[in-house]
């Protein structure tokens, strides 16, 4: 007996049983769309994450005060063990020549006033090299130049949301606004970046960082950095530069590496602990929704041996006209196997229509990817075999005498 | 007339846990080619086993058994199979016909085993029912056939594999007497074109159609009139 006519025989076995045949699928079908949308959602997240971390810059390293191994250093917001001389180091290409910009970030909370409106907000004092380092572009005006940052001048450089707030009509720039009871030119707006769960990066004041240590903060931490933003030459330069700045500062602060005062985040550390962390959810979910695959597994089986039992006579009577118990059994296992399969195919279409449908209402890219899909398929096909293997084996050892006296 | 079939000391002995039942006590049989051999027997009188063993489609405890000229008693059943689907052509009480299936798809059954492509075994098919006076019937359904029908292409699988034995099991047991008479006809033509027929019955008056009855009692065979004396 040819392959094609063991497909045909059970192609039409499975059509005489219509409606048992859909509602058997409708156990795998069910299992391979949850499993599909759980991974896809996860997936989606994961690259969304992703996007966004690399929209922060990839590049990116933030040098902060504290150290992290030291609770309670860290905790403290009053750690003052970064100064404009470790920013300075850090820039100097004969110490660290990985780096390629170095913007130091003096910060402190702030209320902007524009005529009767008073918004709150984070000041950030920084260099010129802000813009280059953060990744960040503006929408209206210049930044500061380097001969306000070196006069400290009144000048400042708007948030989207920040100015949003204070000029719902009127555009920003060239209007002046009072910050801690002292007069500021608005000189530009940054373009927005778009808010996350982490910082808000579009509300906040930008000004030269010696206009914040002269004008904004108490004289006492008029030296010390809230942390600085490093940017590597090229993402390959990332642990290079780590190092480089590791070894320019802790020299610099008489420390050893045991006892550092200072801690250094990237982007790359944080992408793959979030990568970590949304991977151990999505096998979770995926977990949870393969158990309903077991079920519809289980399925498959039931209704096979159900169909052995009710077909007791025709498998005698295919024996008895020369069937061998390899080829009964074959026939079972390729029924129990289109079973699967189509029950997957299914799944992935209702898994694909799911996530065509999801992604707009979640605003979460759902992600069904190729290869998902066809281990999907394989894992369906792979269940309607492995639950026929038990009925397909009960088939083919049936005695013929015995199947041809049943009635 | 050479011997088709030959049995010598063929015993069955079923094992039902507690008792042991000797169906069959050593049963001597020859079937010369051609022949056309009725087995009688009441109910009970190892005359099902009897049909099982000559079918194939069991072996015998004890005893040889040969077919066409091979001793069948020892084979596994993916080779009896073969055995059943080249050289026997089963006719049943209950014509266990496929009920999904056209009568020419149940006719070509035989022949998807036999691995025969599908041009030919269409072809073949289609001879067959022919054969038995079926040729506008094959594209129906075992349900829009009558009884005699249904035998009548059970008969046409039988021949469609040119088996050396038609092995029919009580093939009237359900029929009336004018498709009786049919069938009983269908085996006369099929005997006098040189076919071997055994056929099993505990009605006597089908017994008579053959050219020789054998008595089947206790498991044990004895050659006799079909006339119950």
């Amino acid at each position: 007996m040819s392959w094609s006519e063991t497909f045909r025989t059970a192609v039409e076995a499975l059509l005489g049983r219509r409606m048992r045949s859909l509602l058997t699928m409708l156990g795998i079908l069910i299992g391979i769309a949850a499993v599909m949308l759980t991974v896809g959602l996860g997936e989606g997240a994961r690259q969304q994450i992703t996007a966004e971390i690399n929209k922060l810059g990839s590049n990116l390293l933030i040098v902060m005060p504290g150290s992290l191994s030291n609770a309670s250093l860290r905790s403290s917001s009053s750690v003052m063990t970064l100064t404009l001389d470790d920013a300075d180091l850090i820039a100097d290409p004969a110490v660290a020549p990985d780096v390629a910009g170095v913007a130091p970030v003096m910060g402190t909370r702030v209320s902007v006033q524009y005529g009767t409106d008073d918004w709150s907000s984070q000041a950030t004092g920084t260099t010129t090299a802000w813009p280059e380092v953060r990744a960040r572009n503006l929408i209206d005006g210049r930044f500061f130049t380097e001969v306000e940052q070196a006069s400290a001048a009144q000048v400042v450089v708007l948030g989207p949301t920040t100015a949003g707030n204070l000029f719902s009509d009127t555009p920003a720039v060239g209007q002046e606004v009072v910050i801690s009871g002292q007069t500021f030119l608005v000189v530009g707006v940054l373009e927005s970046v778009g808010a996350n769960s982490m910082t808000n990066d579009d509300d906040l004041v930008v000004l030269p960082i010696t206009t914040v240590a002269q004008r904004l903060v108490p004289p006492s931490s008029a030296r010390s950095l809230q942390a600085i933003y490093v940017a590597a030459r090229d993402d390959a330069a990332i642990s290079s530069a780590h190092q480089q700045i590791t070894r320019a500062i802790t020299v610099n602060h008489a420390r050893t590496t045991a006892d550092q005062d200072f801690s250094i985040m990237t982007f790359q550390a944080l992408l793959s602990a979030m990568d970590t962390m949304t991977a151990v959810l999505t096998t979770l979910l995926a977990g949870l929704a393969a158990i309903s695959l077991v079920v519809g597994g289980i399925g498959v089986m039931n209704i096979m041996l159900v169909s052995v039992t009710e077909r007791v006579r025709e498998i005698g009577l295919r024996k008895a006209l020369g069937a061998t118990p390899a080829l009964i059994r074959r026939q079972f296992l390729v029924e129990a196997g289109i079973l699967g399969l189509l029950g997957g195919a299914l799944g992935v279409a209702l898994g694909v229509l799911g996530a065509a449908i999801l992604t707009p209402l979640l605003d979460l890219q759902v992600t069904v990817s190729l290869p998902a899909t066809l281990l999907a398929l394989t894992v369906s096909l792979g269940i309607g075999i492995g639950a026929g293997t038990y009925p397909a084996a009960r088939a083919a050892n049936l005695p013929p005498i015995d199947a041809l006296r049943s009635e | 007339m050479s011997a088709l079939l030959r049995m010598v000391g063929v015993r069955k002995t079923y094992d039902t846990g507690a008792i042991q039942v000797e169906a069959l006590r050593g049963v001597d049989l020859a079937v010369q080619q051609g022949d056309f051999v009725a087995i009688m027997g009441p109910s009970g009188s190892g005359k099902s086993t009897l049909m099982h063993i000559l079918g194939c489609l069991d072996v015998p405890s004890a005893g040889t058994y040969e077919l066409d000229g091979v001793d069948v008693s020892h084979m596994t059943e993916a080779e009896l199979a073969d055995v059943r689907n080249r050289r026997i052509g089963f006719v049943f009480q209950q014509f266990n016909l496929l009920p999904s299936m056209t009568a020419l798809r149940n006719v070509e059954l035989p022949l998807v085993y036999a691995g025969v492509p599908r041009a030919e075994r269409r072809e073949r098919a289609q001879e067959a029912l022919r054969r038995v006076g079926l040729a506008d019937r094959v594209d129906h359904r075992p349900g829009e056939l009558s009884g005699g029908q249904q035998q009548r292409v059970s008969v046409a699988r039988a021949l469609v594999t040119d088996p050396a034995l038609i092995l029919a099991d009580e093939p009237t047991g359900n029929l009336d007497s004018a498709s009786t008479h049919d069938v009983l006809e269908l085996f006369h033509e099929l005997h006098d074109a040189g076919r071997t027929i055994v056929l099993i019955t505990h009605e006597a008056e089908v017994a008579q159609e053959a050219r020789r009855v054998v008595r089947i009692t206790d498991g044990l065979l004895s050659e006799g009139a079909a006339v119950p004396s």
